[in-house]
């Protein structure tokens, strides 16, 4: 490599990072979080089979899982005008969220069935009310359980940002594009996005490692391998 | 203390219990024996609200609850005098033992924590399993985790406890010391339901005997007699077998 080339890389990264830090890591993380939350929700509505709002989740599911992310980016930000109301950034945030929270959703439902359904019934017997046995018994075992999963999914979000640039957020791939139209190096310049997203992956794998260990330890899991 | 007047179940077409009667007094081990399939887990379940009857009548502590409408408040408010062992132990995996019979305590009737803790000692002491107060489920063996739902069903101080074949999912070597456990309960007094195939257990244990057959008792009595002289053909045909396989 010629040295403009190195020079432009060097030049380039905090520019390309810097968004990482500020727009990319913050749209994931409450994006995600919103998600859990929608997530719990829906799943514990299914398992519990709450009739008048069984429909309608399915319905959500069905309908964000059927199409893909990039067109719902589209609808919201360019179809339903959301730029008028809120930043890219926020209209980025509704999409991920609703969008991931579908996905996690059924990871949850499934992992709330795998709860041994004697354990429900086990908590009655203690007189525990249903609600009760939900958050104490076994909403903490489906979160366990649904872990890994979920972890995926947010590691998937983390590269999926790279796609709100279409929507004018001015995150890590936006500024790389920006840099390219500049100095016209896209081997070099996509490369070295690509290996930002690369470590914010491996941070997030880590992340996932080091949280499986602290829940086993909690959940006493480790006997089982030892 | 419990009696179930008339207990009806159905599962579709099935009838699982066709008209079931029985008592128990305060102090008895009652022992509910018989063949495979003949309703006897179903019984336990309905008297628990675990399954909705079809019918019939529970009059517990003095009150009187139609089991087929019975209400979520008053299936609560028995279900805090009551105790249940299930044929495969069912704790909370994501407790350890000692948390496993606090939760009860703690959660459903809001006793303070170190109360409860202290409860819950004694309760794991009489079932022998101190030194494991914090381990999980998963790190026991089969006889130690019956033994703590077991504890988990005393320490609540329930009026009844009701076993489902407790020994029936473990390994023969580990059925001993889980009888031992409800043969000093039943010394204590505790009032027991005890569906078993353990013979021996039943025999010497228990002060009673309900014979089940086909979702109906056939016979009921007093164990000594129970035992040694059956009255019925089905029941003398079904302790010919049980012994034969012993
Ligand atoms: N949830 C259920 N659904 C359908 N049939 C059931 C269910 N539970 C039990 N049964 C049937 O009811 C009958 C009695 O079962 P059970 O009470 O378990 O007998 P036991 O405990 O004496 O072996 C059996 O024929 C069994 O197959
Ligand atoms: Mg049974």
């Amino acid at each position: 490599m010629t040295e403009r080339v190195w020079h432009i890389l060097l030049e380039s990264f905090p520019k390309i990072l810097l968004p990482g830090l500020r727009m990319t890591l913050p749209l994931t993380a409450v994006a995600f979080a919103l998600a859990m939350v929608i997530a719990v929700a829906v799943a514990l509505i299914q398992f519990a089979r709450v009739k008048a709002l069984v429909p309608l989740c399915r319905f959500y599911i069905w309908v964000i899982r059927g199409t893909p992310l990039l067109v719902q980016l589209f609808v919201v930000f360019y179809g339903f005008k959301a730029g008028m109301y809120m930043s890219p950034f926020w209209a980025a945030v509704l999409v991920f969220a609703v969008n991931e929270g579908a996905y996690c959703a059924e990871t949850m439902r499934g992992a709330l069935e795998s709860v041994p359904a004697g354990q429900i019934e086990a908590g009655y017997c203690v007189g525990m009310r249903y609600t009760q046995i939900m958050r104490r018994i076994v909403l903490p075992q489906a979160l366990r359980t649904a872990f890994p999963s979920l972890s995926n999914g947010l590691i998937s979000m983390v590269k999926d940002t790279s796609l709100t640039a279409n929507i004018t957020v001015a995150e890590m791939f936006m500024a790389t594009q920006r840099i390219n139209a500049r100095y016209y190096e896209p081997l070099a310049l996509y490369l070295e996005v690509a290996v930002i997203y690369l470590l914010f992956s491996t941070l997030l794998t880590w992340l996932q490692r080091w949280g499986e260990k602290r829940l086993n330890a909690l959940g006493g899991k480790e006997a089982r391998h030892a | 203390m419990l009696e179930v007047r008339d207990l009806r179940k159905r599962f579709g077409h099935l009838t699982v219990l066709d008209g079931v009667s029985l008592r128990v007094e305060k102090g008895d081990v009652t022992a509910v024996i018989g063949p495979s399939g003949g309703g006897k887990t179903t019984l336990l379940r309905c008297v628990n609200f675990l399954e909705k009857a079809d019918g019939g009548t529970l009059i517990f502590d003095g009150n009187s609850y139609d089991l087929r409408t019975v209400s979520k408040r008053d299936m609560a408010a028995v279900r805090m005098k009551t105790g249940f062992v299930f044929q495969n132990f069912n704790l909370f995996s994501n407790k350890t033992a000692i948390q496993n019979v606090t939760e009860g305590l703690i959660i459903a009737r809001r006793m303070p924590k170190d109360q409860a803790n202290a409860v819950a000692m004694r309760a794991l002491d009489r079932v022998g399993l101190r030194d494991r107060a914090d381990h999980y489920p998963s790190q026991l063996s089969g006889g130690q985790q019956q033994r703590v739902a077991i504890a988990r069903a005393v320490a609540t101080n329930p009026e009844i406890i009701y076993f489902d074949e407790p020994t029936s999912a473990l390994d023969p070597e580990l059925i001993g010391e889980v009888l031992a456990v409800m043969r000093d309960l039943a010394a204590s007094g505790m009032t027991m339901l005890v569906v078993t195939h353990e013979m021996r257990f039943a025999r010497e244990v228990s002060s009673r005997v309900i014979f089940m057959e086909n979702g109906g008792i056939v016979e009921q009595g007093e164990s000594r007699a129970f035992f040694a002289a059956p009255k019925e053909a089905r029941t003398q045909a079904f302790l010919r077998t049980i012994s034969a396989e012993n």
